[in-house]
């Protein structure tokens, strides 16, 4: 197995002399710390209880969001009136105010003006289970 | 967002050949004798062209002859396409005729990029103005006058009538009818510079009774109740009277849309976006961003709670 990571390494002609062992644990090292990458410690657990992110796209559309932020799925239109929801799973923050969790978010979407008085986002027209699917929606854009 | 075939096939039929009323019908008709006869017209050229190909020499040598060309090439085409041209003609004649008495008339003008609408009395006087939406009662046809303030437009409500360029200087006319209550979409036909894509309007047919019902609503002010009382201030100082109107106040713009009865539209920006406070704030602060080219300029001047109170006190105008 050592052998075949070198060759990787070298290409087609890889003739090894004298396999060195030490490559193969620094491949492993190598494994086990990209496997410690996928477990992301910044990243709480969001999942919304019946809460379905296709439905929350669809709420989109219709409700408009795109006219004042720019959101992955939605080509047009792409608003800058709101900032741009691009990796939105990602930031910490929800209005630059709120810690970025699922109940805040439902909150924030159905009533931001509550939150924020001086917030540019109106209320919007939406149930608790259309405010739940779109916040389902925006905890998958990833970076 | 992209669409695949499959959306294609989904949404048949497309707007254009599912007719809603008796002006479509007609043109409906004429769209399928088009496509059959030149199915038709490929079909026998395909079969010549097989035959020429790989026929027997004695099809080949008839093929070749001069008088296939004058039969096939000069005197068919001009015996199928006049009486296709006159069929035509005869189904499509009655939509362009001036209005009868009591005949409904109402006058759409073309703008980059919105449609001006205006309601008209018997006489073609301007009743009150609306814009990117038309309301008609259903069963009965309604006379479009149309024209343009600016460059060549087209109106065309595929599910309700034939399409008609609007231009500038002329008149042109157009009846619609729908037989069931609904929204008709519609849309820019003739390319008009920038932003034509997103010049769309929506007809809105109501039964009779209905009908009239909005008819007394929309022709007096909603302004009465329109809340809240900082949107108007906002309104009133930001200067959107200098280009939009609402009747039963002192803004009188005529530059842009009539915004009278706004919050009861179906759509904002002339049929593109939903029509709700985020969507009317959104257009307002920066509609440069949402229909690039179009004449409203961006409102970065305004605070969050100033643009919420005058997008709050737009769409209580309804």
């Amino acid at each position: 197995m050592g052998t075949g990571l070198i060759r990787d390494g070298q290409g087609h002609d890889g003739e090894v002399a004298n396999p060195p062992r030490i490559d193969v644990r620094w491949g492993v090292l190598s494994l086990i710390a990209l496997l410690c990458a996928c477990v992301d410690k910044s990243d709480p657990p969001r999942d919304i209880t019946g809460a379905d992110a296709d439905r929350g796209l669809a709420v989109i559309r219709r409700v408009g969001c795109a006219s004042c932020h720019g959101i992955p799925g939605i080509q047009w239109p792409q608003g800058l009136t709101g900032p741009t929801l691009e990796g939105f799973a990602d930031g910490p923050m929800i209005g630059g105010q709120f810690p970025n969790r699922p109940d805040v978010l439902i909150d924030w979407l159905i009533d931001a003006p509550s939150m924020a008085p001086a917030t540019a986002m109106p209320a919007i027209p939406l149930t608790e289970s259309e405010a739940r699917d779109v916040a389902a929606y925006l905890y998958t854009l990833h970076d | 967002m992209t669409r695949s075939v499959a959306d294609g096939i989904a949404a048949w039929p497309p707007a254009a050949l599912d007719p809603a009323g008796p002006f479509a019908g007609p043109l409906n008709t004429l769209s399928w004798v088009l496509f059959a006869m030149g199915g038709a017209v490929l079909l026998i050229v395909l079969i010549a062209l097989g035959v020429a190909l790989f026929g027997p020499r004695r099809w080949r040598a008839k093929l070749g002859g001069a008088k296939l060309v004058w039969i096939g090439g000069f005197a068919f085409p001009v015996v199928v396409l006049s009486a296709l041209l006159i069929y035509g003609l005869s189904l499509t004649s009655h939509l362009t005729q001036e209005p009868g008495p009591g005949e409904m008339r109402v006058r759409v003008t073309g703008e980059m990029w919105w449609w001006r609408v205006a309601y008209l009395d018997a006489q073609g006087r301007e009743g009150f103005q609306d814009a990117n939406e038309v309301h008609i009662p259903t069963g009965r046809p309604v006379v479009f006058e149309l024209d343009s303030a600016d460059v060549i437009h087209s109106f065309w409500v595929p599910r309700l009538s034939g399409k008609v360029d609007m231009i500038p200087g002329r008149r042109n006319l157009l009846r619609l009818q729908a037989d069931e209550p609904g929204a008709y979409g519609g849309q820019c036909a003739e390319y008009c510079g920038g932003p034509h894509a997103l010049m769309g309007l929506v007809v809105v047919a109501h039964a009779p009774a209905d009908y009239a019902a909005w008819l007394r609503k929309q022709s007096a002010p909603a302004v009465a109740a329109a809340q809240p009382a900082a949107g108007a201030e906002v309104f009133a100082r930001a200067g959107c009277g200098a280009c939009h109107a609402v009747a039963g106040t002192a803004f009188n713009g005529q530059a842009g849309p009539d915004l009278s009865h706004v919050g009861s539209r179906r759509t904002l920006g002339a049929g593109i976006l939903p029509n709700n406070q985020g969507t009317m704030a959104g257009w307002i602060s920066n509609s440069q961003s949402i229909k690039p080219g179009n004449r409203m300029p961006a409102y970065p001047v305004l605070t969050g709670q100033e643009l919420r109170d005058v997008s709050a006190w737009l769409e209580s105008l309804k």
